[in-house]
């Protein structure tokens, strides 16, 4: 099953880097959106996600704000 | 059961847990991160035999180094203990997944969290305007007003970040700021801040996300509403004790009480790190004290043979 996953991140956040290492450990494809150089991506996470938080990682219908590796693997069905 | 369990995988547990290997103890380590504190701290310039190295690069090689032993020491992450008992022959943890854990010894390593608020409209508006990282979330809030809350080194550190691409910054502590005097001199003189001392929050408002913040002066009792998008709270640390509060001593900041062999006043429990009353809260600091619990602990499984 492919699913998009994209997740939005500031370069000097410690739980993006986190939560990009699990994403890539676990295999799992993404799509990351820089907010503080990428305007648009940055609207995209205020309106779409209503978050203003990084990392927002956002899937199906999933919009999770911040790196807990639990329910992370939980909502991915890992 | 196991002959040791270590609660916690900061730089005290991790190091409890590599010193326990080299005892052969059969270990548990069992943590909700691995890491604490130091995966959010960008640089650190006093860990001796780095000039320079990241937070969570240091934190990786501690985790490597306990993972060199793994018949000795079982790593769970992603576990909270939250009680702690004494049974026949040693302890017994609940975890908050429902597990329970069993050993002759404990060493509790669970280090600080950040300090909640605990106003209206915190919970709520965490992740749409409230945050307690600031060097994460700062640059969302670019060209907004925003509040820092808080007196201390950690909230002028941010406050420093925030007047450089926010619009406007409001500093707001309950007490007079109790930061480096550099600091605070670099910080208030900026023009677009405003410090509000002897402040408290009365709120955080919005629909959706954060839309203000309403606070009250200590002394006047005079409230006033500020337009702020974002809010980040930087009012200190406090210790991750609850689990063991009901069988030990705690000081009144919530500090385990050990002695200088970290010792706690249960035969067989110790603990390490921030989460006790040792002074100064240091990475060094808190992984000496990882390596003196767990050779005291070694000691005290020795004894029981
Ligand atoms: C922003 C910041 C910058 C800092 N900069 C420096 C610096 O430059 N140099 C320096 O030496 N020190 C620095 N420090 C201090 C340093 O990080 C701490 O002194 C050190 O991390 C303490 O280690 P510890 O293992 O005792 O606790 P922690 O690092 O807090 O680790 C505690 C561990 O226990 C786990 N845990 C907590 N509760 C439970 C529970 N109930 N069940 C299971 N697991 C639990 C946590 O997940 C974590 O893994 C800084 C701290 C902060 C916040």
């Amino acid at each position: 099953m492919t699913r998009e996953v994209k997740i939005y991140t500031t370069p000097g956040c410690p739980y993006c880097k986190m939560a990009k290492k699990f994403l890539g450990d676990n295999d799992i494809k993404y799509q990351e959106f820089n907010v503080v150089e990428d305007k648009a991506a940055r609207d995209e996470m205020r309106n779409k996600c209503s978050s203003l938080g990084v990392p927002t990682i956002c899937f199906d219908d999933e919009v999770l704000v911040g790196f807990d590796e639990a329910q992370l693997r939980e909502k991915l069905g890992l | 059961m196991y002959e040791l369990i270590i609660v916690g995988a900061g730089p005290a547990g991790m190091t409890a847990a590599v010193y326990a290997a080299r005892k052969r103890l059969n270990t548990l380590l069992i943590s909700d991160d691995v890491g604490g504190q130091p995966i959010t701290t960008v640089g650190i310039e006093n860990y001796m035999g780095y000039q320079f190295i990241e937070g969570p690069e240091l934190m990786q090689k501690f985790e490597e180094q306990v993972r060199q032993f793994p018949s000795d020491v079982k790593v769970q992450v992603g576990q909270k203990a939250e009680s702690l008992s004494r049974i026949d022959g040693g302890f017994e943890i609940k975890t908050d997944k429902g597990e329970i854990h069993r050993a002759k010894a404990v060493i509790f390593a669970t280090g600080k969290r950040p300090r909640k608020l605990n106003v209206l409209g915190e919970k709520e508006f965490l992740g749409r305007g409230v945050t307690y990282c600031a060097i994460c979330d700062g640059p969302l809030f670019a060209g907004e007003n925003v509040a820092v809350i808080g007196g201390g080194n950690s909230a002028l550190e941010a406050a420093e970040d925030m007047i450089r691409i926010a619009q406007h910054v409001y500093l707001i502590s309950l007490t007079p700021l109790t930061g480096d005097r550099i600091l605070i001199d670099k910080v208030t003189g900026a023009s677009n801040l405003t410090v509000f001392v002897d402040h408290e929050i009365l709120e955080i408002k919005g629909k959706g996300r954060v839309e203000g913040i309403k606070i009250r002066d200590l002394k006047s009792k005079q409230q006033r509403e500020l337009d702020v998008g974002g809010v980040f709270i930087e009012i200190g640390l406090i210790p991750n004790s609850e689990a063991i509060k009901a069988i030990t001593t705690l000081n009144r900041f919530g500090e385990v009480e050990v002695n200088y062999a970290n010792e706690t006043g249960v035969p067989g429990l110790f603990a390490a790190g921030d989460v006790t009353n040792v002074p100064e809260k240091q990475i060094v600091v808190a992984a000496g004290e990882g390596a003196k619990a767990a050779l005291q602990a070694h000691r005290y499984l020795q004894r029981l043979k």
